[in-house]
């Protein structure tokens, strides 16, 4: 039974047993217990081990800020696993599974714990001087040591079966937070009927009411007065509220990012629910209520199981009726552990001594806990903890100027520890909002803002509940009112608060030496303060370089505890004033957050679009394989029953080279240019002519950006004077016309043109081979498809098997060919008469692979594989599709650019193996002499390469340095195991004279 | 997410509806080949690159598609203003005098 729960006490469900594991343990809580509230219930204060060193730890926090109780969570199945879930903010539930984390072989026992003997290997920057050197230690030593010793938990090994969902939302004020100050503007706000959304992280909304429950406000009890506000709110149409909500991040203009988590906390959550939500919040004002985060005090031992934050203590007890130990002793630099070391000496607990480095504590403190017989000792300091896997004694000293006494032991179960309040600011840093040091509080407060936000209560310094209900509420009405609301704020009375004061410490004085201390100031990423001067020490003078040397601040809690420690130390260490140092910056999320939550419903089918064209089910029915091009998905090739991708592409090939292939061509990319200017913008856009060819006629047009580098390639035709229907790459069509636009906008604005995307309207489907006119000219009306009226590079509208149509005589194969666009709607007709009476002509289909082949036969480039955003039309040798009297293109300045016309550059060129029947990989590095010592020279890399069924042999393209110098050379291609002799050629590598193309 | 109000659509829209396309008032040059080496260069690659207020160029990409010019602070991220493409280089001191 859970010995340390107090029978009644707290706002867990006494009548309600749940039981879960821990390490395969079954441990029973109460409904209401987070695991790590059950866990303290049972005594258990072991919660995992460290990063590095593998010590044992135990809870600190009770909230979100836990850097040690991260534990792996199972819900359900194998695959709903989590690691690195925060035991103080798990919800406990019938048939949870939790696990300790970083142990072997378990957690009271652990090997890795020798790491804590090699302090030296793991001090300050061991990332960059311990793992350095020899180079080979890398793979065999280090990398493999480093992955089994360090890292959080475990990764999911398995798919996450859930999903999650995402929504936007728009109000008036959000506020973050929904302790004293977040209530108390909510009231405001919302009474002044403006749309209030109020968000926070735990279960349940109260924050410090929920931990102190004396406090009585406008005549009632804390909870009570939490209760009806909370009724309230819940009550108005106007006020959304919102727990178990995390805002991540506060992002421009005013937008916060939430993450609400929907059903980690059921035992069984009700079908199809999404785990979790992220709503994207757009407020017109933001009210950051977020409180304050206790710091932890630095001294030798600090990390013991049991040694744990007096807040943390104090939330134990007042909301899950919890006694952390059975004889705590307090130690503290702050008011508030007195009152709470009084309030568990209340509740039944032996405290044995309240240790205050402060000589000046008020006295009626010091008296009170006279009378309830808890040694006061202010002006002493804790200079060790004992105790192996629970902190058993602790050693206190008496200090006197810089004096530190010889100590003596208490013995003691817990350790209560409290350095003072740091305000939570992180979501107003996210803002770009500046802090400044203020002495009053000994913290750094809020200064300028950046975005309309409003901070309340303890996040401005402001400590205990009257303060923060009074603040809370004017900021709530200013929000309010700055949202256009006429609203006021109400005021509270409030008895029993215990506001309080302290001092800002470094670590704390001891009589030993600090170089031995292991005094942690980042517990989850195991950085001592020893680890900070070293840093400093070493040379590490900006507080930034101190944060990343020593990994101080930067595990999954983001320094939320040692940020401020770790500042004050190192401030010390570079002898500077603290807020000269300066803080790290705060960055989103504030608490880690699920991939699942960011990626909500782009994940699978629904992770990217994918396009298909009007004849992508024909493809799909024949058993065609698939490939992605930009977001389209494309026949890759057509195999038939005992066909891999080598033997279907090869009669794919050959298919079009002797009888004739069909092609879905729809994907190309498509602008039509329009109006009485159209011909003046192709000529000022593409390197080639327009301005003279005749309507009914196409040409391969030539785009470059402004530096003189390919950008685009495509056949335009010109249907009329004022009318060009031109083609782009499949992936390069949104680009060329944005390009387009820029240009049409705002250098010419005086062109009368009009540019319009019609990829998706027309559907192209491409005839290719000897036989294309004897299958197409039956189906053809309004057109003479002879050679002599329709020659090679024409275009012409007619009729096609009935459909109006776009006729172009084009070919990217070497053969005769044709390809047709219909509107969209008619594509899968058209292809399925096609189809039909091709059969008596041997028609194939073929997919991009056999296209690839085919146009590499002819030189024919791919912008992006062959050519990759360095390469010019010269480099391309694509001289002769340069328009040489026009005065002025894109990129035609850059084509005299003395960097373009010098020598080495890399050009464009054939390639031949030595023997042809080597396929060179694509990619592939090519050098002149392979006898030179490594490393060698790499002059190229091969840039298409394929089995051309045609030649019987293979064929390739590469990028070579002066490589239209090299023709018939010998370059080499170094692989794996043996080098490839190869022969720079011509790039035609088929029918070099186009003799296939006059018939 | 900042908010851009497009001068075309005269609509206060997310980031999102948005694409960034460079510095602005960079003219091409009328006659590129007249330029020497040196000329072209600096219209090809020089840029301001200040910290604080950038005259930048933008697209309302998915919505009206127009090209429009904007000042935006690039220390605060935040957009001061935006402007018709065409429109001068707007005088900010004076701006700033007029609201004082
Ligand atoms: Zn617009």
């Amino acid at each position: 039974m859970s010995r340390y729960r107090i029978p009644g006490k707290g706002r867990i469900d006494h009548a309600r047993p749940v039981r879960f594991t821990f390490d395969g343990r079954v441990i029973e809580g109460r409904q209401g217990d987070t695991v790590a509230s059950a866990l303290l219930a049972s005594g258990i204060h072991l919660m995992g081990r460290s990063f590095k060193y593998h010590r044992p730890r135990g809870v600190v926090s009770a909230g979100s800020e836990e850097p040690n109780a991260l534990i792996g969570t199972q819900r359900g199945g194998p695959d709903r696993f989590e690691p690195n879930t925060r035991a103080t903010m798990q919800e406990v539930w019938d048939g949870l599974t939790t696990e300790s984390q970083n142990k072997w072989p378990s957690l009271a026992f652990d090997l890795g714990a020798i790491n804590d003997r090699l302090y030296m290997l793991f001090s300050a920057g061991f990332y960059y001087k311990t793992f350095m050197w020899p180079k080979a230690f890398w793979d065999k030593v280090y990398e493999p040591f480093i992955r089994r010793a360090a890292g959080l938990g475990r990764s999911p090994a398995l798919p996450d079966p859930d999903h999650y969902a995402s929504r936007n939302l728009h109000c008036d004020v959000l506020i973050v937070g929904a302790g004293p100050a977040g209530l108390a503007a909510a009231l405001s706000a919302a009474r002044a009927g403006a749309q209030v959304v109020l968000v926070d992280e735990h279960a349940e909304m109260g924050g410090t009411l929920l931990s102190e429950p004396q406090l009585r406000i406008d005549g009632a009890g804390a909870w009570d007065w939490l209760a009806a506000t909370l009724a309230e709110l819940s009550a108005l149409p106007n006020v959304r509220l919102m727990s178990r909500t995390t805002a991540i991040g506060y992002y421009h203009e005013n937008m916060v990012g939430l993450c609400q988590r929907l059903t980690d906390h059921l035992a069984s959550p009700p079908a199809d629910a999404p785990r979790e939500r992220l709503w994207r919040v757009r407020a017109k004002q933001v009210v950051l209520a977020q409180g304050a985060i206790e710091k932890p005090l630095v001294f030798d031992g600090n990390d013991r199981p049991g040694v744990m934050l007096s807040g943390a203590a104090q939330t134990f007890l007042h909301r899950f009726g919890v006694k952390v130990g059975d004889r705590p002793v307090v130690v503290t630099v702050h008011d508030s552990a007195w009152h709470t070391a009084f309030d568990l000496a209340a509740a039944g607990m032996k405290v044995a001594a309240i240790v205050d480095l402060r000589n000046d504590v008020a006295p009626a403190l010091v008296q009170q806990a006279r009378t309830l017989g808890i040694e006061p000792l202010p002006g002493h300091t804790v200079t060790g903890t004992t105790g192996r896997l629970r902190v058993a004694s602790v050693r206190v000293a008496a200090v006197s100027g810089s004096q530190v006494a010889s100590g003596r032991r208490i013995a003691c179960d817990a350790l209560l520890m409290c350095g003072g309040w740091t305000p939570s600011l992180h979501l107003f840093s996210h803002t770009k909002g500046s802090l400044r040091w203020d002495a009053e509080t000994g913290a750094f407060l809020p200064d300028r803002k950046t975005e309309a936000c409003q901070i309340a209560g303890a996040g401005r310094g402001l400590w205990g509940v009257a303060a923060a209900l009074d603040d809370g509420a004017k900021a709530g009405a200013l929000a309010a009112s700055a949202a256009g609301r006429v609203a006021g704020a109400g005021t509270f009375a409030v008895s029993g608060d215990r506001p309080g004061r302290g001092v800002v410490v470094r670590e704390l004085p001891t009589d030993g030496n600090p170089g031995r201390a292991k005094a942690f100031v980042d517990y989850q990423n195991d950085v001592t303060a020893k680890d900070i001067r070293l840093a400093v020490r070493e040379g590490m003078r900006s507080i930034e370089h101190v944060k990343r040397y020593t990994t101080n601040g930067m595990a999954t809690d983001q320094g939320k505890l040692s940020n401020i420690n770790g500042l004050m130390i190192a401030s010390e260490a570079l002898q500077k004033p603290a807020p000269e140092v300066g803080l790290t910056t705060f960055r989103p999320p504030y608490t880690p957050t699920s991939f699942g939550a960011l990626a909500g419903y782009h994940k699978d089918d629904h992770f990217e679009v994918t396009r298909r064209t009007p004849i992508d089910a024909w493809a799909d029915a024949q058993g065609a394989v698939f490939e992605p091009v930009a977001l389209w998905r494309r026949a890759r090739y057509f195999p038939r029953a005992g066909e891999d991708m080598h033997k279907a592409v090869a009669r794919e090939c050959r298919a079009v080279r002797s009888a004739v292939g069909m092609f879905d061509a729809s994907t190309l990319g498509k602008i039509e240019v329009v109006g009485p200017d159209a011909a003046t913008f192709l000529e000022r856009m593409y390197t080639n002519p327009w301005a003279k060819l005749q309507p009914g006629r196409c040409r391969y047009g030539l785009l470059l950006g402004e530096d003189g580098f390919i950008r685009d390639d495509g056949v335009i035709g010109r249907l009329a004077d004022d009318r060009f229907h031109v083609t782009t790459t499949t992936g390069g069509a949104a680009r060329v016309l944005n390009m387009m636009e820029d240009y049409l906008q705002t250098e010419w604005p005086d062109l009368n043109v009009w540019l319009t995307s019609t990829t998706e309207q027309w559907a192209v489907v491409a005839l290719q081979g000897p036989n294309a006119r004897k299958l197409l000219e039956p189906l053809v009306e309004g057109l003479d498809l002879s050679d002599a009226a329709f020659p090679h590079m024409a275009v012409a509208e007619c009729t096609v098997a009935g459909f109006l149509a776009r006729l172009f005589r084009v070919s990217f194969t070497g053969e005769l060919g044709f390809e047709i666009n219909v509107p969209a709607r008619h594509g899968r007709a058209l292809w399925d008469l096609l189809w039909q009476a091709g059969q008596a002509h041997g028609v194939t289909a073929y997919g991009t692979e056999a296209m690839h082949v085919l146009r590499a036969e002819k030189g024919f480039i791919i912008v992006g594989q062959d050519t990759d955003g360095t390469v010019t039309p010269q480099d391309a040798g694509l001289t002769w599709a340069i328009g040489k009297a026009k005065p002025d293109f894109v990129g035609k300045r850059s084509l005299m650019r003395p960097d373009i016309v010098a020598r080495g550059r890399k050009q464009l060129v054939g390639l031949l193996t030595d023997d042809p029947a080597t396929v060179l990989e694509e990619g592939a590095q090519i050098v002149a002499d392979p006898s030179k010592p490594l490393p060698m020279r790499m002059i190229g890399h091969v840039t298409s390469s394929y089995w051309s069924e045609a030649l019987g042999r293979s064929i390739a393209m590469a990028l070579i340095e002066d490589g239209h110098d090299l023709q018939g050379k010998t370059l080499h291609v170094p692989m794996e195991g043996r080098t490839i002799a190869a022969r720079v050629s011509g790039v035609t590598f088929y029918d070099p004279e186009g003799q296939r193309l006059k018939v | 997410m900042l908010l851009i109000h497009c001068p075309y659509c005269e609509e206060t829209l997310p980031e999102a509806e948005f694409a960034y396309a460079g510095e602005a008032h960079i003219a091409r040059p009328a006659d590129p080949m007249a330029l020497s080496d040196e000329e072209w260069r600096d219209f090809l690659f020089i840029r301001s690159n200040p910290r604080g207020t950038h005259f930048e160029r933008w697209r309302h990409l998915h919505g009206c598609g127009r090209f429009f010019n904007a000042v935006r602070d690039t220390v605060t991220d935040k957009f001061q203003m935006t402007y018709k493409a065409g429109l001068p280089r707007p005088d900010l001191s004076a701006m700033k005098e007029a609201a004082e």
